[in-house]
């Protein structure tokens, strides 16, 4: 249907169509948000021997994302005096527009996507770095100096670990000869590429994480140095976009490793009667499971530290992946 | 040309990571820091001069509030103080529960610091679990003396309460249960590649180093020095349990992590011991005066803390109040070193280092 509107001739209508489409992802993807930061709070709460949420909207404390977004809302809204207003202000915006942006290309099912570019993977990676400008913008319009630090962490961390994130997807671009979200996951109907390209699995989970600034890799708002980084001046509603960012942000991400790696919507062998977006559900609830499983686990890592495994281990692995890849192919084709 | 200029960040009071209301005021070129200078006071509260107008039970909760991660070590070395003076012999019974509860102190003050110093490092979950065993040893001692924290549970002779029904056999379980936990404990962090990327080689320091800054507790032992005064210079009846003093020789972050660890185990043979030999029966406040006066003159005691050698001088003119009362508080000579160790070093280091110091701010500011 999208394809058809696409094609079609602008007017009211399609805008329309358009405006509605994009309104109801946002309020599923507000949704996913909503009960995923509730059941990142369950399963830490779980895990470190506590219960969790369980005040608002009854014994599961259902409610209690909603409780704190409307609190959120309702907050006065504080602007240094010093600080520099209209970056102050726009900060929050560039930094979160691009985390919904990105999701349009993410095929959920053969169905279900709003927008099948043939460049998905590259436009996913190309938008998802303007994030950085609006954390960097945050850090320095904020006038504060642990605000700053936090920024400039951001700026080096997050252009760090692209490369290595985008190193690591060529080897599934080789063996799939496509850009498009759509045909990769295509060519994993018989084996996933997590088994085809384990090196690459790992080194984009890691450097995924490391995008999602979360622990291990969460100096650039590493609470116990520098208070709370590039939204330490930020309040109220303006912080919640932050917040939501990130939380988007791992809702995109979770969805990219399950398209790029864990086959998308495929069924396991003789499970073929459980739907499609299901199996993606599933599969999605796995690799954020295992992002808050990691949170909970692991310290962090030193600035310098970070640099130097990302410069120099996950990028030469993901280069040698690159070339293993690539003389595989060629030697599998000759036979 | 770019021009590039040393920030002056102040680092506290109010930081999550100072553990209380300690200020540093740190130049930092990017995230180097050229130099760090502490500001204490913030929680000044003039213990010393107000005990001037105490009597001696009254001083006691003050101590209390010094170190109040490890309250029992504090109540202690000012009882043992005005008892060296007036020569007083303290019951047997006494003797055992000073000793049991000053020890389950000294591992509830080392969970904290584990939990909270892994909480610096940026890892959430270690704190919870160190807390959930602490929580057991302050349930305890609540039962024991009525407050968890703030216990004011010595007296001078003694100890105000007696144990309650059942109360040995409570300490004897957790002992076991302790060490199964450690297990865990050392399973989570003890080996993560990440944490020990954090903590070798940062924040070393030497032998002579350590000394000169007067270092005490693991601050010192971690640079290898055998210096226990529990072995050194028994107090109270700890001469009378075999346990050893664990020492480390690299001076770093790494070697005061596993001293405290090891610590944690060796106040366990110390409490397994204690409470196997415990007495039945028997007085637990021996015969002091209503009114409790040092004779005239002077006396200076020290014992182990948790956190180092904490020792207490009083000076009387034979009235009920003393004259002058002097804390030698270690967590206030620990953190002399602190400027030294973080020239040239970067901001994530700031906070493994003075983190491993083990601060209490009540006892810094005293």
């Amino acid at each position: 249907m999208i394809e058809e509107l696409l094609r079609s001739s602008p007017g009211l209508l399609n805008f329309a169509i358009f405006f509605l489409l994009a309104v109801l992802l946002l309020f599923v993807v507000l949704g996913f948000v909503t009960f995923g930061i509730l059941s990142e709070r369950k399963v830490m709460g779980f895990m470190q021997m506590r219960i969790g949420p369980n005040q608002v909207g009854g014994r599961w404390g259902l409610l209690q994302t909603v409780a704190d977004v409307l609190k959120l809302l309702i907050k006065e809204d504080t602007i240094p005096k010093a600080a520099d207003r209209p970056l102050y202000i726009i900060a929050p915006v560039i930094a979160f527009a691009p985390s919904f942006v990105v999701l349009a290309t993410m095929p959920f099912t053969d169905k279900l996507q709003f927008a099948d570019i043939g460049v998905g993977l590259l436009y996913y990676i190309a938008v998802s770095g303007i994030t950085t400008v609006g954390v960097v913008t945050a850090g320095w319009a904020s006038n504060n100096k642990y605000a700053l630090l936090g920024g400039m962490r951001a700026a080096a961390q997050m252009i760090s670990y692209e490369i290595p994130l985008v190193m690591s997807v060529v080897g599934i671009i080789l063996l799939t000869g496509s850009l498009n979200l759509n045909e990769i996951v295509a060519a994993q109907e018989d084996i996933w590429f997590i088994v085809l390209q384990p090196v690459a699995f790992i080194v984009f989970m890691i450097a995924s994480v490391a995008e999602l600034n979360r622990v291990p890799f969460d100096l650039p708002e590493a609470e116990s140095e520098l208070v709370a980084g590039y939204h330490v001046e930020y309040s109220g509603f303006r912080w919640a976009m932050f917040m939501l960012s990130e939380y988007v942000y791992m809702f995109a991400m979770a969805a990219l490793t399950t398209i790029l790696f864990l086959g998308g919507w495929h069924p396991l062998p003789f499970l073929g009667f459980i739907p499609a977006a299901v199996w993606f559900a599933l599969k999605f609830s796995i690799v954020i499971y295992f992002l808050i499983w990691i949170r909970v686990t692991l310290p962090r890592l030193r600035a310098d530290q970070l640099m130097e495994f990302g410069w120099k281990v996950l990028l030469p692995v993901a280069l040698a992946n690159i070339f293993v890849t690539a003389l595989l192919k060629e030697i599998f084709s000759l036979l | 040309m770019i021009r590039t200029e040393e920030m002056l960040l102040n680092v506290g009071p109010q930081h999550p990571s100072t553990h209380g209301v300690f200020r540093l005021v740190v130049k930092i070129d990017g995230e180097i820091i050229k130099e760090a200078t502490p500001v204490i006071g913030y929680l000044h509260r003039g213990t010393e001069k107000l005990a001037e107008d105490l009597q001696y039970t009254q001083i006691i909760p003050y101590t209390d509030r010094l170190d109040y991660l490890a309250a029992m070590t504090n109540n202690y070395v000012l009882c043992h103080a005005v008892e060296t003076m007036m020569g007083i012999e303290i019951p047997e019974r006494a003797e055992y529960l000073r000793v049991i509860v000053m020890e389950l102190g000294r591992v509830a003050s080392h969970l904290v610091w584990w939990g909270t110093y892994l909480l610096d490092i940026g890892a959430t979950s270690p704190f919870l679990y160190a807390f959930r065993e602490r929580e057991m040893i302050i349930n305890m001692l609540n039962e024991l003396s009525g407050a968890r924290l703030t216990f004011n549970y010595m007296r001078v002779g003694g100890v105000k309460w007696d144990a309650p029904e059942g109360w040995i056999e409570k300490v004897r379980d957790f002992i076991p249960y302790m060490r199964e936990q450690l297990k865990g404990y050392h399973q989570l962090v003890t080996g993560n590649e990440i944490f020990l990327n954090r903590v070798k080689g940062i924040g070393a320091y030497t032998k002579e180093d350590a000394i000169n800054f007067s270092l005490s507790g693991a601050n010192l032992r971690c640079t290898g020095v055998k210096w226990d005064l529990r072995k050194n210079e028994p107090y109270s009846i700890y001469d009378r349990f075999d346990f050893d003093v664990p020492i480390r020789n690299d001076g770093d972050a790494w070697s005061r992590y596993h001293c405290r660890m090891e610590e944690i185990v060796e106040s366990l043979k110390i409490l397994e011991q204690a409470v196997e030999q415990f007495p039945q029966e028997g007085p637990i406040l021996a015969r002091v005066p209503k009114i409790i006066k040092a004779p005239k003159g002077e006396a200076f005691v020290r014992i182990e803390s948790p956190r180092g050698e904490i020792g207490c001088y009083i000076a009387s003119d034979g009235k009920k109040e003393p004259y002058r009362l002097k804390f030698r508080r270690p967590s206030f000579y620990n953190l002399q070193i602190l400027p030294k160790l973080l020239k040239g070093e970067n901001m994530a280091n700031l906070i493994a280092i003075l983190g491993a110091i083990d601060i209490v701010l009540g006892e810094v500011d005293g």
